[in-house]
């Protein structure tokens, strides 16, 4: 299966939800959101939100900026 | 002191600061910690990015800024959309749980204006979306005028275009705009030095919000207590009422009680007398 995380190809060998891509990054603990086709997935739908063929994922963390 | 720095109330919040400062472009993480405490700031503005996948940086900036002392402001920077920067705005609020925002929609990277339409669209959303929105906006007071309808809790005019250390370019458009609108009005780019903030602040804003001024001065640490210092000043002289401008000199010290004056030739007289 492929889909688009955070603009790059990647090719998972099972159905992952977004709660196990966001802990598989080792990001589980950390101030991150998330989009799934340009839609918020919220926390509380990571774990039930299993990622699909084509789907494009946003992973987002904050950088310095004015 | 007679007119003291009062706290200043902000959507949810009440600020220890009227100095709110950027995040972005420090030498490093380290001289950016030194800085936002020489400034005294209580708000931080940081920025929505995607993570660098494969590496284990992420949240490097957040744990540069103790958040028991600085409030997150997070921007949606970047966004030549008013979708793009709804979906910042949302992707933010899911991270750091804050309902605030400072929203930029921009027109293109050479100006760094803001575009209007998209800018009052996205404002509108995020409103009806419930967040506190800081809009950034150029000094069109009809601009201004039209955010605020929108249900904006802050207007926040560029001084000057976006990194450009010009100043406050038209203070007449920000003394129209200070007229106008009654929610917080926070003057929001182009500031260079101190003077610039503090001139933001005699014209009556609320607050001045301000990044590369600091960063890429060549000591970011004492730019950054400077503009702290002259925000407080400006704040501080706005309310203490100035005297008029005159073309003529006044004296300061009594005319009275002068010691007996040299003679002087009949025809020279005391200039001005």
């Amino acid at each position: 299966m492929t889909l688009t995380i955070n603009g790059k190809e990647k090719t998972l060998h099972e159905a992952l939800s977004v709660r196990a891509l966001v802990d598989s990054l080792g990001l589980g603990e950390k101030r991150v959101a998330v989009e799934v086709n340009k839609e918020l997935v919220v926390k509380q739908e990571w774990a039930s939100r299993i990622l699909r063929e084509g789907d494009h994922v946003e992973v987002v963390t904050f950088v310095g900026g004015g | 002191m007679s007119v003291p720095y009062a706290p200043f109330k902000l959507g949810k919040y009440e600020l220890r600061s009227r100095l709110f400062l950027g995040t972005g472009k420090y030498p490093t993480l380290e001289i950016m910690r030194q800085a936002l405490e020489a400034s005294g700031c209580h708000v931080v503005t940081v920025a929505v990015r995607r993570i660098e996948m494969g590496q284990q940086h992420a949240e490097a900036l957040l744990e540069h800024i103790d958040l028991k002392k600085y409030i997150l402001l997070p921007n949606t920077a970047g966004c030549f959309s008013a979708a793009d920067a709804v979906r910042s705005a949302r992707l933010a609020r899911e991270a750091l749980g804050v309902e605030w925002v400072k929203l930029e929609v921009l027109a293109d990277k050479k100006t760094l204006l803001p575009e209007p339409l998209g800018t009052l669209e996205a404002c509108q959303t995020l409103v009806k979306d419930g967040f506190q929105v800081l809009c950034y906006t150029s000094d069109d007071p009809i601009m201004a005028r039209r955010i605020e309808e929108a249900g904006a809790t802050s207007v926040m005019p560029a001084g000057s275009p976006i990194g450009s250390g010009q100043g406050v370019l038209n203070p007449n458009n920000l003394r129209i705009i200070l007229e106008t609108i009654k929610v917080p009005v926070i003057v929001d780019a182009g500031v260079g030095t101190a003077s610039d903030v503090a001139i933001g602040m005699e014209l009556g804003a609320e607050g001045v919000l301000l990044n590369t001024g600091v960063a890429l001065a060549k000591d970011p640490v004492a730019m950054a207590r400077a503009m702290g210092l002259a925000c407080e000043a400006g704040y501080l002289a706005a309310r203490s009422g100035r005297i008029p401008k005159k073309l003529y000199a006044t004296a300061s010290s009594p005319w009275e009680g002068l010691i007996e004056p040299a003679k002087r030739p009949a025809h020279d007289g005391i200039p001005g007398e």
